[in-house]
């Protein structure tokens, strides 16, 4: 038998943790409560009521005209101020553009920006034509903020698409702005004033977002395929290319995924098959 | 090391017999996994947790080592090394990524079960502490391996999980902001830290591997517990290992397989957290720095202690996390009942499923924002988690009266008739 010092260690270490641990849950019960921000009340969770082709995780598939028009509100709007690095040009064919169309992309792109050049030389720093084996370029930006690259969007927010969609058409005016319990932001929390530079959007984590309204009224952009270009039809647009921007394989991803997942239930099935066979007549 | 009844190897092949008679090789599989092992005919399905954590093992090295391949491991490359590289231009690059990192989810998913397994069913216990205690390292050296995986992609929760994990070891007086700093290469994580923790993820997966084949060898020393506790009495308690468990297994890591290669495919992103898709940026901290799922039980413990009595309350948190995990080592003596199997044991089993719930609490907090309400809960939860192993356990195997164990394993599986 151990001495009894050393079979009450386990009581002594237990009791020691447990009793630090409700002194610790003492001071979190008598803590005063923090109080209650703006951001707590008046942040919303991405919009709900809007619906994309590759919501399915299953089945769910890109639809390329939608993408083609995403492209071209990104490219005549968003890109103004927003870089896409981790895509190139050449990957645009998964749109639906040939490569000629994919060449002509690219050197459209270069009334943004251009691509960077060294002469291996003299040293001197250049610029050269985007081609279609380029990145898209880097975008020069000297406005407030720091608008973030776009590549992978649409993965580095909780919500997707559903949350690009919601900060592009959530700006709402601030002056007399409630919420869902009926309180007046700016009578409950005078502090939370959109401070110069930024703008309300109560989609955006602390409120106020540095970028201006970027989609202002609906034929900002001329969609070359007809459809009407309300404000909701090119947010959603460019929501679901930016989709697909972050994950170019997604559709390659899900098909692969199908035939795996099936080829795999019918080798279980098989196995079970196996296993009832091995051990038939055995108990167990 | 078997059971007297244990087949003999016969080489079927000459040419197997000319290795066998070389290098028994084959032998030695047979003997392990092949007909050669005799095994409890009455094992359930808890117990296909030991080979598909092997299965997954083996996956993560064979993708992993593929991933490297392509992996620049500088601060200025790693983030577009994965998610431009491996994702875009690697010819199924995305396929790797994915099913490394949720096969790293899945890892632990397995290992979390096999370990309850043995919590419930008392497999800890005398003859088999050595395949317990061998157990417990394999896990910390997991945990390690995958806190420094995550590391890799060089995302924000990647940089700033680096940031607060290292920075647990500041909690030592006297030298632990030295040693914080030692493990960085720095006083931030940066290349130097990125490159050690590649070099030491790639290696720990070999480590594990070592301390598996331990593992399994302590396990056939006395050979496998099973769901009654009770232990082998004669050959017709077991059945050779194959065909009988490679069949069983094989249909287990089918179930498997389908729901691993449902999440890498249908879902990939689902345990992962949005914030490690924006590169590492040491100058702005993210809202909520939470690591992955697997570690919030131990994460909840931590953040749980946040009142100075006589230690400050940073350094109570390491210990006892780290303490919460150690206390695993001391099971096999904490709990004296000679009963193994939480079937014949009404006290214990009560407090094994109060466990269970307790974990799931910890879990649900370690993953929530440090407020009020989740504090509060983490601190109950915690406490009690302690009260478990080093309280309860101890006095429930002094005073519990088990039930009647049957007589066999033969006896429990026909019924008093045999
Ligand atoms: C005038 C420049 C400008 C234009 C044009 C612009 N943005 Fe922005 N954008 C910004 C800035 C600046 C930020 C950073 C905001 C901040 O961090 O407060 C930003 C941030 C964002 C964010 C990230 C919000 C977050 O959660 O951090 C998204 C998404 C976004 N923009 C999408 C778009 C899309 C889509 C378009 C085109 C329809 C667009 N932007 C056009 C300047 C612009
Ligand atoms: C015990 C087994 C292993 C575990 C638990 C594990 C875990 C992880 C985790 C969690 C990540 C981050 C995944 C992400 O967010 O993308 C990762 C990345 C990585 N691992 Fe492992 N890993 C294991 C074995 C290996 C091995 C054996 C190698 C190489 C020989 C390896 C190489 C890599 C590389 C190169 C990355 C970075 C690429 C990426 O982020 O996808 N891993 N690992």
């Amino acid at each position: 038998m151990l001495p009894l010092f050393v079979r009450s260690i386990k009581f002594l270490v237990g009791g020691g943790f447990i009793f630090v641990l409700l002194i610790a849950l003492y001071g979190t019960i008598t803590a005063e409560k923090p109080a209650v921000t703006a951001e707590q009340e008046f942040h919303l969770h991405p919009k709900e009521d809007v619906t994309f082709s590759f919501d399915n995780p299953v089945l769910g598939k890109f639809d390329v005209a939608q993408l083609q028009r995403g492209y071209q509100v990104y490219q005549e709007v968003c890109a103004a101020c927003h870089s896409l690095s981790l895509v190139s040009f050449r990957e645009l064919k998964g749109l639906g553009y040939n490569d000629a169309q994919v060449k002509k992309l690219a050197s459209d792109f270069d009334n943004h920006a251009k691509q960077p050049t060294l002469d291996p030389k003299t040293g001197d720093r250049g610029e050269r034509g985007n081609l279609p084996s380029d990145h898209f370029p880097h975008i020069p930006y000297s406005g407030n903020g720091t608008p973030p690259d776009l590549s992978l969007i649409t993965k580095a927010r909780h919500g997707g698409a559903r949350y690009v969609y919601s900060i592009l058409t959530g700006y709402a005016d601030q002056n007399g702005y409630k919420n869902e319990k009926g309180q007046e932001l700016l009578r409950e929390f005078p502090g939370a004033k959109s401070p110069p530079g930024t703008f309300f959007n109560p989609y955006f984590a602390n409120l106020n977002i540095a970028m201006p309204k970027p989609l202002t009224s609906d034929g900002q952009v001329t969609y070359l395929d007809g459809t009407r270009a309300t404000v909701p039809q090119m947010a959603q647009d460019v929501s679901a290319f930016l989709t697909w921007a972050s994950e170019p394989t997604m559709e390659t991803r899900k098909q692969t995924g199908l035939a795996v997942v099936l080829f795999l239930l019918v080798t279980t099935l098989l196995a079970f098959g196996a296993y009832r066979t091995v051990w038939a007549g055995v108990k167990h | 090391m078997s059971f007297p009844w244990a087949r003999h190897y016969e080489p079927k092949h000459p040419l197997m017999q000319w290795v066998d008679e070389r290098l028994p090789l084959p032998r030695f599989v047979y003997n392990a996994i092949g007909a050669g092992y005799p095994v409890p005919r009455n094992l359930n399905y808890w117990w296909n947790f030991g080979v598909l954590a092997g299965v997954v093992l083996v996956i993560q090295i064979v993708t992993g080592i593929v991933l490297a391949m392509h992996f620049h491991s500088s601060g200025a490359e790693a983030f577009n090394s994965v998610n431009g590289g491996i994702m875009r231009d690697v010819n199924g690059g995305w396929f790797l990524r994915f099913a490394h990192a949720n096969g790293a989810s899945m890892f632990f998913v397995v290992l979390y079960i096999h370990m309850f397994r043995g919590l419930y069913y008392g497999s800890y216990k005398a003859p088999r502490e050595m395949v317990w205690l061998l157990g417990v390292v394999i896990f910390l050296l997991t945990m390690a391996t995958a806190f420094m995986g995550y590391v890799l992609p060089w995302g924000q929760m990647s940089f700033w999980g680096a940031q607060v994990i290292t920075g647990f070891f500041s909690a030592i007086p006297v030298v632990g902001e030295w040693i914080r700093v030692w493990l960085l290469g720095g006083y931030a994580p940066d290349d130097a830290t990125l490159n050690r923790f590649f070099s030491l993820h790639y290696l720990l997966p070999f480590v594990i591997v070592g301390a598996v084949i331990l593992h399994i060898w302590a396990l056939h020393i006395p050979g496998s517990s099973n769901p009654t506790g009770v232990e082998v009495k004669g050959e017709q308690d077991t059945v050779p290992f194959h065909p009988y468990y490679t069949a069983k297994d094989g249909f287990g890591l089918g179930v498997f397989m389908v729901i691993y290669t449902a999440l890498i495919f249908f879902a990939p992103d689902l345990l992962g957290h949005p914030d490690n898709y924006i590169p590492a940026n040491g100058l702005s901290t993210p809202a909520h720095i939470v690591p992955e799922w697997y570690f919030w039980p131990f994460y909840a413990i931590l953040r749980a202690f946040t009142a100075d009595f006589i230690l400050p309350a940073k350094l109570w948190g390491v210990l006892a996390m780290f303490g919460s995990i150690l206390i695993l080592f001391f099971l096999p003596w904490l709990d004296k009942s000679p009963v193994r199997s939480g079937n014949y044991r009404p006290l214990y089993r009560l407090s094994f499923w109060v466990l269970i719930v307790d974990v799931l609490v910890l879990g649900f907090c370690g993953g929530s924002p440090a407020e009020p309400l989740y504090v509060m809960l983490s601190q109950i939860a915690a406490a009690y988690y302690f009260a478990h192993f080093l309280i309860i356990v101890p006095i429930i195997s002094r005073i519990e009266t088990p039930k009647p164990l049957p007589g066999s394993i033969t006896e429990a599986v026909l019924g008093k008739s045999a």
